[in-house]
């Protein structure tokens, strides 16, 4: 052990507190539920403020970390690191020395101890948890904001509000968790408001019907969260105790007991796998993610806010928190090609592939994300741990963007419509804003220099390819050209050429028919939409935004009226969050930069700084001591490990690779996290990846106007004339006939029988069971009845009382009333007493 | 003379009496049996005294007899009474219980 | 036994004799008097036991005793018993017998407590000889009454009374 040096960590109100950031939703949901429809905002207020408390509360959080992680680097010591890094330049020298491992701030308050078992709930803050949960209170509250107008008139406009802020606690829950039963707890809270949020409008079946799926899909990826969570306890329990005084709950102890070496394989594979099957039902992983694209049936608020930014990447984030775990047990470390890398790298293709044939711009965007959490996925499972965290936090702010700026082309440019191919088309001009904030996300999204995305998808694919998994890079390369062609149809489709259907004005048959008619589906499960340009509305799908069916009642401001003249542009609520997201979509990348770290210094990359956990091994001493309520508990001494450690710094590849996540720890200390590589960003890399995005620009735009805009007689119908690609185009459309697998395949012929099966048990033997042993114990009741209690007890009974009877009459006859026979007896009786008495005396 | 032969007698009288007194239906035949009965208690008094030489039984004698006297009197008035009332004085047919 | 009474001194063979006569004359009397037929004839019989428990009264040295019983128990008692005969006669005759139903009963009964009284009296009297007393005096009667049995003396009056004047007032026709 080379020199332990002990180093004050500086905390703070706000990271002590920060459970409260749990807390306030959920009472804010309880408030909206109880008072909600008696405020005059109708409880939006009550939701906005509840957001803004967190957001408030976050990001003093945010700083406060970034104090504390300055505080222990030893550099920077005045508050403020954010623009203190900008003016910092390190050495890049810093090889040697390891940086100090920043424990998380904890609080926490044991709700339950059973047998040695103690359960804490409360808040255990580190870089990533206080990242995403700025992000995520951020995000909830311009959604918020968003939400006030795109959502007014709405039939349950308060219970929107509440559910919205439940899940924003919910998820808050989750991220703020210091053991897996609260992360569990916060997951499933998000689980309950997507189902409460997707079927917003349950009244249409196929909105039930799509909140339904959704939950069951997610809820067949929860098993494995459950099932994991108990092997990895198992595993890890008796570590946790023997070892840190903890439980094999706590996330900070699995993480230890998975890098300390004398984890068992065994348990560390299997939990992975289940923990990464339920990230793969919660972020929509193939072959679990039929159930986003159906979820777009609700509101467009909550596909921007859950569906897009926030809870589907908890299934990333699950992956990133417990990253030990998949390090150790996929062997990602040592090159293997692992289970999470594989499905990262389909989900990107297939859903890719998927976004080129819907209509829905909604569905479209759809698909993107769950491209993207592919993207992300691969990311983590070929080690790329910080480029996978940091395209979480900018791909919230460019895709949230997108379904806001989708939701105001519908709410004021296309009549509540989603369909791009009937209702939409050259809306650039009629609202220009939105269409710049789309433009910019766009190219965020496709990872155009110098947008967010290029800072974030790149890396990763950057260090897919440096961590050698080549073949992986490529297929990242080939999703960016595709995102770039889809993204460049569905602009092309929405905002260039001329205007179709309710984006030229109209919008035929404006009666109450009508009114029913936009009640109807949102979403036609398999069932492939018909594909016809022009001619206004008679079955087109939309969403309602504004309850339509209220509309012609009047109280929808700024709108209806204005409807009939034509797509305009949106109100300053649905506008504002949008231009503000679309402002971090541009200049978020600049919080980890990493190509221009070398120009600047390590300082820029703020999240390398203050997110990555430090793969230094440390004391394991007092560690968690949260034996009381509410206590904060802090390492007090670190270890530095000598050089010769995180390789990658320098080389590609090659380079022996040791230290945390490679070799055990030294005994007495415990690695946190594993030391993942980072790979030096190369020009050349970087022009490949740009040009590739170039060119698949390219071919899109040459092709949309040639398809959409002229016309192109080759290209009109090709799919209707090509055998081959008609059958790809049917095989796309029909969504790699998934969906068909699982509902006729799967639920049909195999969950159908079990559950009659299963219902023919329960019928015949447990109920028959039970009724065999209800119609006995009656059986037995009356025979103990007829022969029991009415021959023997009362027979007894009866039988005194005859016995007293016939005791009576038998004593009668010496009460007749004849005196001769009174004298008889009276003499009689005197005779025998004394012939007694004589007999008596005599003898 | 024995002594047993006053008492054997008057042991005699009164069972005969005892009899009398079950046997009898007429009420007054009762009577009657009873006065023997009296009459064997007051001869077993003489017998004893003569026995002891003093002359207590002989006054508890007279007191019998006298006893005896009043006794037949109301006796015979009650008997009256039922005859008037029932007209009968046998005494099976005065008897009202039944069973 | 019946040695020993007949065998006895000289002196008292003709009281042994006259009692046993008159011994049995009453029984016999007294047999009838509790199986005749006839009311009256009972109570003539009645009479007959009555005077022969006068005449073993004097056997018994005890006459003022015997003619007390002639003259309360013969003279008073039986007239009022006639008279009590005669006054509830009408219903009664020899029509319905004058046994109840039960008179079975009464022979066990009686024989049963004679057969007692006879064993205990046999036991305990067996050997026993009557002293041979002059007729006792009735100035000792007196005596006795005016002294010691004065208050069941004047009892009995009251009692007499009583039994009159109730006798009266029960047989009232009121």
């Amino acid at each position: 052990m080379l020199g332990a040096e002990t180093v004050e960590l500086t905390s703070g109100w706000f990271l002590e507190n920060a459970w409260l950031v749990g807390l306030i939703p959920v009472i804010g949901f309880a408030i909206i539920i109880a008072f909600g429809k008696k405020l005059p905002m109708k409880g939006a207020e009550v939701g906005l403020a509840s957001m803004a408390v967190t957001l408030v509360i976050a990001v003093g959080g945010a700083i406060q970390w970034m104090q504390r992680t300055d505080a222990a680097d030893g550099a920077g010591k005045e508050a403020g690191g954010l623009l203190q890094a900008f003016g910092r330049v390190l050495p890049q020298a810093t090889e040697g020395e390891a940086k100090p491992f920043i424990d998380p701030v904890v609080t926490t308050w044991v709700w339950w101890q059973n047998s040695g078992l103690e359960f804490g709930i409360g808040s255990s803050i580190d870089g990533l948890a206080i990242l995403l949960i700025a992000l995520v209170a951020f995000i909830s509250l311009l959604v918020q904001v968003f939400s006030v107008d795109y959502v007014r008139g709405d039939r349950r406009y308060t219970h929107f509000f509440a559910a919205i802020t439940l899940f924003s606690g919910g998820m808050l829950i989750m991220l703020m968790a210091e053991n897996m039963v609260q992360l569990i707890l916060g997951w499933e809270i998000m689980g309950l408001c997507s189902f409460m949020l997707i079927g917003h409008w349950w009244e249409e079946d196929a909105n039930s019907r799509a909140a339904l799926k959704a939950f069951f899909t997610v809820r067949v990826g929860d098993v494995g969260l459950l099932v994991g969570t108990a092997i990895i306890f198992f595993g890890a329990n008796q570590w946790a105790v023997d070892n840190l005084d903890s439980n094999g709950f706590n996330i900070a102890a699995i993480q230890a007991w998975a890098l300390s070496g004398e984890a068992n394989t065994q348990f560390l594979l299997w939990g992975a796998v289940a923990l990464f099957i339920a990230a793969i039902g919660k972020s929509g992983q193939f072959p679990l993610h039929t159930w986003l694209p159906d979820a777009m049936a609700g509101p467009t608020p909550v596909s921007s806010l859950l569906h897009s930014s926030t809870m589907v990447v908890a299934g990333v984030f699950l992956v990133a928190r417990v990253y030990p775990v998949f390090w150790e047990g996929f062997n990602i470390g040592t090159g293997g090609l692992s289970f999470i890398a594989i499905i990262g790298a389909i989900t990107i293709v297939i859903a890719a592939l998927l976004a080129f044939v819907q209509d829905d711009i909604k569905k479209v965007l759809a698909y993107s994300t769950v491209s993207q959490l592919g993207y992300m996925m691969l990311g983590l499972g070929t080690g790329a741990w910080l480029p996978a965290v940091f395209h979480i936090f900018t791909h919230a702010f460019f895709k949230c963007a997108l379904f806001l700026c989708a939701g105001s082309v519908s709410h004021s440019g296309s009549h509540h419509s989603f369909d791009m191919k009937k209702d939409m088309g050259g809306l650039r001009k009629k609202m220009p804003i939105t269409f710049t904030a789309w433009i910019v996300s766009t190219l965020a999204l496709t990872g155009v220099f110098p947008f967010a995305g290029f800072w974030s998808k790149d890396e990763i694919i950057d260090n897919v390819g440096a961590n050698s998994y080549t073949f992986l890079m490529w297929v990242g390369l080939g999703g960016a050209v595709l995102t770039a062609m889809y993204m460049t149809r569905a602009t092309y489709l929405t905002f260039f050429g001329e205007p179709r259907g309710a984006a030229a004005g109209e919008h035929g048959g404006h009666d109450d028919a009508h009114a029913e008619e936009h009640e109807m589906e949102h979403v036609s499960v398999g069932a492939p939409e018909p594909r016809s340009l022009g001619a206004a509305a008679n079955a087109h799908v939309d969403d309602h935004g504004a309850g339509h069916g209220d509309d012609h009642g009047g109280g929808h401001d700024g709108g209806h009226g204005d409807d009939h003249a034509g797509p305009h542009e949106s109100g300053p609520l649905i506008l504002i969050p949008i231009v503000i997201l679309a402002f971090f979509a541009l200049f978020a990348g600049f919080a980890n930069p990493t190509p221009l770290a070398s120009r600047f210094g390590e300082g820029v990359e703020l999240m390398k700084t203050y997110v990555e956990p430090r793969a230094t091994p440390v004391v394991a001493k007092e560690f968690l001591a949260a034996g009381g309520p509410g206590e904060s508990a802090s390492l007090v001494e670190f270890v530095v490990v000598p050089s010769a450690e995180s390789g990658g710094e320098g080389g590609e590849e090659g380079a022996k690779k040791s230290g945390c996540g490679f070799d055990a720890p030294e005994s007495g200390t415990v690695c946190f996290f594993p030391s993942v590589s980072h790979a030096e960003p190369k020009f050349t890399k970087i022009l490949l990846s740009l040009g590739v995005v170039a060119i698949g620009y390219a071919v899109a735009i040459a092709f949309c106007i040639a398809f959409y805009g002229r016309r192109n007689k080759h290209l009109v119908g090709l799919t209707e004339r090509h055998k081959v690609l008609r059958g790809g185009f049917l095989f796309l459309k029909n969504k790699y006939y998934l969906d068909a697998l699982y509902e006729n395949v799967i639920v049909h012929a195999v969950a159908h029988p079990i559950a009659k099966f299963a219902n023919w048990i329960n019928q015949n033997v447990l109920d028959a069971t039970v009724n065999a042993v209800g119609i006995g114990t009656r059986k037995t009741g009356e025979w103990v009845y007829d022969n029991i209690d009415q021959k023997i007890v009362d027979g007894a009974v009866n039988g005194s009382g005859r016995a007293a009877s016939e005791a009576g009459h038998a004593l009668q006859p010496t009460q007749s009333g004849k005196i001769g026979q009174y004298g008889a007896l009276l003499f009689g009786a005197a005779t025998v007493g004394a012939i007694v008495l004589v007999l008596v005396n005599v003898s | 003379m024995l002594a047993v032969n006053f008492l054997l007698l008057a042991a005699a009288l009164f069972a005969i009496g005892v009899y009398g007194v079950i046997a009898r239906r007429n009420a007054v035949m009762v009577l009657m049996s009873i006065e023997l009965i009296l009459n064997a208690v007051s001869l077993n008094l003489v017998a004893f005294s003569l026995m002891t030489g003093a002359i207590d039984g002989q006054v508890f004698a007279l007191y019998v007899i006298a006893i005896a006297a009043a006794e037949v009197g109301v006796g015979l008035a009650m008997v009256l009474m039922i005859y008037r009332n029932r007209k009968t004085i046998a005494l099976d047919e005065l008897s009202e219980m039944k069973g | 036994m019946s040695a020993v009474i007949l065998a006895a001194d000289s002196v008292n063979v003709a009281q042994n004799v006259a009692f046993g006569i008159i011994a049995a004359i009453m029984i016999f009397a007294a047999l009838n008097v509790v199986t005749t037929k006839n009311v009256v004839h009972a109570a003539l019989w009645l009479v007959v036991v009555l005077s022969g428990i006068a005449a073993q009264y004097i056997l018994a040295a005890a006459e003022f005793v015997a003619v007390s019983q002639v003259l309360v128990y013969i003279g008073a008692v039986m007239v009022l018993f006639l008279f009590g005969i005669m006054l509830t006669r009408a219903q009664i005759g020899k029509e319905f017998g004058l046994n109840n139903k039960g008179w079975a009963l009464g022979i066990p009964v009686a024989l049963g407590l004679f057969g007692l009284l006879a064993w205990v009296i046999l036991d305990a009297f067996g050997d026993d000889i009557l002293p041979d007393r002059g007729p006792a005096p009735t100035v000792a009667l007196s005596d006795q009454f005016l002294s010691i049995y004065l208050v069941p003396f004047l009892a009995i009056s009251f009692v007499l009374l009583a039994a009159a004047i109730g006798a009266i007032v029960l047989a009232r026709k009121d």
